[in-house]
């Protein structure tokens, strides 16, 4: 039992402390495609130092929801950190506190106060970043439920630690038509969610074309350093979810043991890598859609999580 | 023992999963803006037909199927891409929205209508049977059917029509090939042959249309007066 706290603790631990490497990976991979030299992948940490100890100007217009939404940003993630698998293949302590719905709900609760702040200052920037965040939001809600419909349907629960084992036992599973078309489906939300470039330009800076980043330009000092590693954590922890649960579920700890479990990190980083790489390639592969063209993104991404479960459901 | 059914299952699965993919390629006919990823998107939906063929052949070990598969590569994914791009001229490649009745969410919501339709009145007939390579077959190949059918419908321009017809084929071919797997070579070779005229054909013509009234806009046609 205190094992298993322990390695629950550690898996947060883990995502803390690598989540800010594989944006400064992601950074760098882009700009050395674009034949440039691009900064060092440890550039956020540095960004994030610095941010600490810088001081902090809050406008007087603001009301607690500004001030309170940083902290909501940075822990909504470190929880469902405590409920996914990022390091073990067996249950943890937590593990059964939520399942991927509830996941779900906890991270959608850290962007409705990003949402809430943004709009809470007055800048006329932020409202508008925030109302485009809501757009892609509700466009995408209904492609997470048929995704986590479909997943709770064909593996009979929703829990990650019991999805991920069904899609190799046995391995013809995974060659399943709903498991391909549903990895499809969910790797085109984590573009969405995470504003990554068919739909959102993450390293953009202009302001009127913004989607993601308008929401955040108000933070200054350890709030935006806050903000700005909440947000890491939050892609590392969707990567998390999608490798560990539906595309790659080998390399995880099966032991009990502690250098087992210590054994499992440069696995998952591995795997994050490998999966960085095909990331940076469709975002350097392709242009940022218009505003108004990603009802047309996301609404392949809903057809292909409909067409998962028509091939599931009506076939029997 | 053992070791066959491992295989079965591994079969079934590739049969299934080219079975969805062909139904995502149909939908991406649909949503494709461009003509020239709409025929990308066709030339993808043959090699899958070719693989469920080939994944068939090995199952019912039939010559024919794999007749079949090199038909279809052969004509589909080579000669008929070859033909519709050296006939029509290049301008209506080269232009990017093309234009349909409906806006493409609501045809993609449509779509996905036809799919549970299509799976909603092919369960009386599939439940006669015990094949399994038939109840996934027959439901996919008729969704390929409706949607190709769909495409002729909702788009204006000619080539996209062009590629709905030849899609609505590969639709029926994909059931075919598991209702009728000893079908006699000669009916195999006429359904090609006769698809690979329906393109030639349609391709001329049009051409011709592009040259006389400069577009290929058939939906505007029937505007058209004699002066």
């Amino acid at each position: 039992m205190a094992n298993k706290i322990i390695f629950n603790i550690i898996q947060v631990l883990v995502v803390m402390a690598f989540a800010p490497l594989i944006k400064g990976l992601i950074n760098r991979l882009k700009e050395n495609i674009q034949s440039k030299k691009g900064q060092s992948i440890f550039q956020p940490y540095l960004d994030i130092w610095k941010l600490f100890h810088k001081n902090e100007v809050i406008s007087e217009h603001s009301t607690w929801i500004f001030r309170i939404t940083p902290y909501i940003v940075f822990i909504t993630p470190i929880f469902v950190a405590l409920l996914i698998p990022v390091l073990t293949g067996y249950p943890l302590f937590f593990a059964f506190m939520g399942d991927m719905l509830g996941g779900g709900f906890i991270l959608a609760l850290g962007g409705f106060f990003a949402s809430l702040a943004a709009v809470d200052t007055g800048n006329p920037y932020g409202p508008m970043g925030a109302s485009r965040t809501r757009m892609v939001g509700f466009l995408a809600e209904p492609v997470f439920m048929i995704v986590f419909f479909t997943v709770s349907f064909i593996a009979g629960s929703t829990i990650p630690y019991i999805v991920h084992k069904h899609w190799v036992t046995p391995l013809a599973n995974f060659f399943e038509p709903s498991h391909v078309l549903l990895m499809l489906a969910f790797l085109m939300l984590i573009i969405a969610e995470t504003g990554r470039i068919p739909v959102d330009n993450p390293s953009g800076h202009f302001e009127l074309a913004m989607i993601d980043e308008s929401k955040g330009l108000e933070y200054s000092g350890k709030a935006a350093a806050l903000m700005k590693w909440g947000g890491c954590m939050k892609f590392f922890v969707l990567l998390c979810i999608f490798l560990n649960v539906l595309v790659t579920p080998w390399g995880l700890a099966q032991g009990e043991t502690l250098w087992e479990v210590l054994l499992a990190i440069p696995f998952i980083l591995i795997k994050i890598f490998a999966f960085v790489i095909i990331l940076v390639v469709i975002e350097s592969s392709l242009a940022k859609l218009r505003l108004f063209r990603i009802t047309e993104f996301l609404g392949a991404a809903f057809v292909t999580s409909i067409t998962a479960m028509v091939t599931r459901l009506l076939e029997m | 023992m053992q070791d066959y059914n491992v295989v079965f299952s591994v079969l079934t699965k590739i049969n299934a999963l080219a079975g969805g993919l062909f139904i995502l390629t149909a939908f991406g006919i649909i949503a494709m803006r461009q003509v020239l990823a709409s025929l990308n998107m066709f030339i993808f939906q043959s090699i899958l037909l070719a693989a469920s063929a080939f994944v068939l052949g090995y199952q019912h070990s039939s010559i024919h199927l794999f007749v079949v598969v090199g038909i279809t590569i052969v004509i589909k994914t080579i000669l008929i891409p070859y033909l519709l791009r050296r006939i029509i001229s290049k301008e209506v490649y080269a232009r990017r929205e093309i234009s349909q009745v409906l806006n493409i969410p609501t045809s993609l919501l449509i779509a996905v209508a036809l799919v549970i339709f299509a799976y909603f009145i092919s369960s009386p007939l599939s439940n006669v049977t015990n094949d399994i390579f038939v109840k996934l077959n027959l439901p996919i190949g008729l969704a390929g059917l409706f949607l190709g059918g769909y495409v002729v419908i909702v788009r204006r321009e000619a080539v996209p029509q062009v590629i709905g017809i030849l899609s609505m084929e590969n639709g029926a071919f994909f059931t075919g090939i598991s209702i009728a797997p000893d079908l006699p070579l000669i009916a195999e070779l006429t359904a090609a042959f006769d698809v690979l005229i329906i393109a030639l054909v349609m391709g001329i013509l049009t051409r011709r249309i592009h040259e006389r009234v400069g577009t290929t806009e058939v939906g505007k046609l029937t505007s058209l007066r004699e002066e």
